[in-house]
């Protein structure tokens, strides 16, 4: 019985980006922490904030608005950075706000419209359309394709 | 049987006795005639066959068994050492090694092993006639002339002679062991307690101590004085499990004697001149030196009390300490600000205890470049072989101690430095003749410690570098143009040969010549912080130094600020630091430089390097940090020094790969990040 659910579900983290909410599987997350001092990084392209010390271990942040061309972050009370490890790499990502965690039926997951443009685009992986919101799941390999050397 | 809980100590193991049966197979190439050589390697795959057979890895079994039969005929002297007889117990140790990786990857040891074992059982009965022979012959010997049994000395004879006359009997007792023995100690206890129930025992071979230690191989002799009958004695030794073969031979006081004449005898043959007692000193030590020569290496690591422990916990026992160092830094500055005496007092005592941990800790990573240097006389061996080339490798400091991480990293551009110096370095044997050198071309392998640095060295008697051949090579491929080449020196053109994308070799060989090789080393090495240096003279041979930081994980440096922001420069690139006026500071193509003691010295502003966002305020005094790459100079110039402080190194992650002049990060006293300053970026 569980394990049906477990196929048919995906188990997602939801934040808030701008006005829109986005959604990535609990399973690269690795953690939500709350703002702490960012060390800026030099020569870096705008979206990389800087690096944290995130438990002994100096982890990149970056923001993830810019990231997706719709301006600065502006830090506050809500904003959280999001631990996302994909593979050996370790990265977080600032966001407005993490509210929830969520189980999305799997086909209620569809490939995102033709539509949308602009920038984020590139970086969508499908839309879920649950009750009355609208979840877009990231592309987390293309979002997080590590820099390679500065200017 | 459950063996997963040893499987781990099984791998660990098996991997000591495949390397020291590497170590022994290369030095018994050397001095083939050395049997005690071959009893080391012998012992190793006995071993190995008892645990894989334990351990229920018959291939493994399978291979070390017909190895060590061969083996057991070389030491009986059945067999010469040839360099393809070696080969082929090369290809069975690097099969086992093959194995045994296998199933620490997790996998269940099988590996075709039969063409392997069909050329040792090739090897083992292929030259059977003579060897046979020989073995038999030794053995009707020993049956009818006991030779080779037992010698004694004086006073057991004369013990041997009373108890003839209080009508005792002596015998001298073989027995032999099963080979998968596992218990050969206790099977030996077993038989002496049953000897002691029935008589005294006098003596024995290998002596008893030997015996306990399980430093034989199946087989052991026992001379006993009882009054008990020949066969009860046979039959109650038989009862013993795992004793195959018991044989009783009584003795007599006159054969003991004669023996001892005849051995006396033959001794003073050729010692001619010796007298009596210095030869007889020489029978009874003979038999115990060989087994000795081979003890000390057991000894000295049964004396030093080691444990196994998992390197990924020392890494966690790491990464634990530089919190704790980091909260270290935060409570000293809470206590300071809270000022009461007996807060300072005991921050004052953890600091001092954390720093003696840390020096224990750091000094546990330390690892020998030994198990980096392993590798390499199997490597260079099989190379030269390939090649056609006669080389000796000589290893020097391979007890040289380098942290862990860096020993990770240094293994693979020493095998491109190893495989060009024996590809391109050393000559064939012709050539090597012709130029009138000895045929066997020497390549030296060296670490050694020096300062804070390690420096590893690879040294050949080849062919040197060609500077001719080098700069063509290099103006062909674009790397140097034609004007320049006449300028630079012969250093400058030996590092050419580092540049990327160059290759000399005309013909692409096997072993290197695609010409990604060395400008790989140069960067691996550079990327952890060391330097490359090449000293070459045409026909003599060349010097590849290499020279590394002995730590990677704390390193000393100098924290400066700049505006709000705190930067680290490695105190390694620093030469001084000093304080200018603006004054001085003038202006040369574009480019602000210094007149340092007499030097011109390019000043670099750190603030417009890493775009600080600061306010300007034009100060009359500059803080600069003299650094250097080489033989050039930069001057850094900061805000201001904070001081000078150790830290621990850390990476920026695999997401920040290779940020402009930036080779790191480290975590400050007050949980912030602070970014370390790559001083070889900036000078150009």
């Amino acid at each position: 019985m569980t394990e049906t659910v477990d196929v048919k579900n995906l188990k997602v983290v939801v934040f808030q980006l701008a006005d829109k909410e986005y959604v990535i599987p609990v399973s690269q997350v690795q953690g939500i922490e709350k703002l702490i001092h960012i060390t800026r990084v030099p020569k870096t392209p705008s979206y990389v904030k800087g690096v944290i010390n995130l438990r002994g271990v100096v982890t990149p942040i970056i923001d993830l608005k810019n990231r997706f061309g719709l301006g600065e972050s502006v830090l506050n009370e809500s904003s959280r950075i999001i631990i996302i490890t994909l593979e050996d790499m370790h990265v977080g990502v600032i966001v407005d706000s993490a509210n929830d965690v969520l189980d999305i039926p799997m086909d209620a997951i569809e490939p995102q419209p033709e539509v949308v443009g602009g920038l984020e685009q590139d970086f969508i992986a499908g839309v879920a359309k649950l009750d009355s919101r609208l979840l877009i799941l990231l592309h987390l390999n293309l979002v997080l394709n590590p820099i390679k050397s500065g200017v | 049987m459950d063996t997963n809980q040893y499987l781990e100590m099984f791998i660990e193991e098996s991997k000591e006795h495949l390397q020291a049966c590497n170590e022994h197979l290369l030095e018994l190439e050397k001095n083939p005639s050395d049997i005690a050589i071959v009893n080391e390697v012998f012992r190793s795959a006995h071993t190995l066959k008892g645990m894989s057979a334990t351990m229920g890895y018959e291939d493994i079994a399978n291979l070390t068994h017909k190895m060590e039969n061969v083996l057991d005929i070389i030491r009986n002297n059945g067999l010469q050492v040839t360099p393809e007889l070696l080969d082929v117990v090369f290809i069975a140790v690097d099969q086992l090694e093959e194995m045994v990786l296998d199933i620490a990857a997790g996998g269940d040891g099988k590996l075709n092993v039969a063409d392997t074992v069909q050329k040792l059982h090739l090897i083992e009965t292929g030259e059977e006639v003579p060897v046979a022979a020989t073995i038999v012959e030794a053995k009707v010997e020993a049956e009818t002339s006991q030779d080779n049994w037992l010698s004694y000395d004086d006073y057991e004879l004369t013990v041997i002679q009373q108890s003839f006359e209080q009508n005792y009997q002596t015998y001298e007792i073989s027995v032999e062991l099963r080979e998968d023995c596992l218990l050969k100690a206790a099977r030996v206890y077993m038989v002496f307690e049953l000897l002691e129930k029935m008589g005294d025992v006098i003596k024995s071979s290998p002596p008893v101590e030997k015996l306990e230690d399980e430093e034989f191989d199946n087989l052991f002799y026992i001379a006993l004085v009882t009054n008990e009958p020949k066969d009860d004695v046979q039959k109650k030794l038989m009862k013993v499990s795992e004793v195959t073969e018991v044989k009783v031979i009584p003795v007599t006081i006159e054969q003991l004697k004669n023996r001892q004449n005849n051995a006396l005898d033959l001794v003073e043959e050729k010692l001619q001149k010796e007298v009596h007692n210095e030869a007889k000193a020489n029978i009874t030590k003979s038999q115990p030196t060989e087994a000795e020569k081979s003890t000390p290496s057991k000894g000295q690591t049964a004396g030093n009390k080691t444990i196994r422990v998992n390197i990924e916990r020392l890494d966690i026992l790491m990464n634990l300490f530089e919190e704790l160092v980091i909260d270290r830094g935060r409570l000293q500055s809470i206590s300071e600000d809270l000022s009461n005496s007996e807060l300072d007092e005991t921050v004052e005592r953890m600091s001092r205890i954390t720093g003696d941990l840390q020096n224990i800790i750091l000094n546990m990573r330390m690892v020998p470049v030994e198990t980096v240097f392993n590798r390499f006389p199997r490597m260079v061996r099989q190379l030269a072989r390939d090649l056609n080339k006669k080389i000796n490798l000589e290893v020097i400091g391979a007890e040289t101690e380098l942290d862990r991480t860096v020993i990770d990293e240094i293994g693979d551009p020493l095998v491109h430095l190893i495989r060009n110096s024996l590809d391109h370095g050393v000559e064939s044997p012709e050539i090597r003749k012709a130029n009138g050198k000895p045929e066997e071309g020497t390549v030296v392998l060296r670490a050694y410690h020096s300062g804070n640095h390690v420096f590893i060295e690879i040294e050949d008697d080849g062919a040197g570098i060609n500077r001719q051949k080098v700069l063509k090579k290099a103006i062909s491929k674009g790397i140097v143009s034609e004007e320049m080449a006449t300028t630079l020196t012969d250093k400058q053109v030996a590092e050419l040969i580092l540049s990327s994308g160059f290759s000399t070799a005309d013909v692409i060989s096997d072993v290197s010549g695609r010409g990604v090789g060395l400008d790989v080393v140069k960067t691996t090495i550079e990327s952890l912080g060391g330097t490359i240096d090449i000293t070459s003279t045409e026909g003599k041979g060349s010097l590849f130094s290499i020279q590394l930081p002995l730590t990677l994980s704390i390193i000393s440096v100098m924290l400066v600020e700049l505006g709000e922001e705190i930067y680290a420069i490695p105190l390694s690139s620093i030469i001084e630091t000093a304080i200018i006026r603006s004054s001085d500071i003038l202006n040369a193509h574009n480019q602000k430089v210094i007149d340092f003691r007499g030097k011109v010295v390019p000043l670099v502003f750190l603030e417009d390097v890493f775009d600080v966002p600061k306010e300007s305020n034009e100060d009359e005094f500059h803080s600069v940090v003299l650094v250097r790459k080489g033989d050039k100079l930069a001057g850094l110039v900061v805000d201001s020094f904070i001081g000078q402080q150790e830290i621990v190194l850390k990476s920026l992650g695999t997401y920040l790969t290779s940020v402009f002049a930036i080779s790191g990060a480290t975590i400050l006293g007050n949980g912030k990040v602070a970014l370390i300053v790559d001083c070889n970026a900036l000078i150009i």
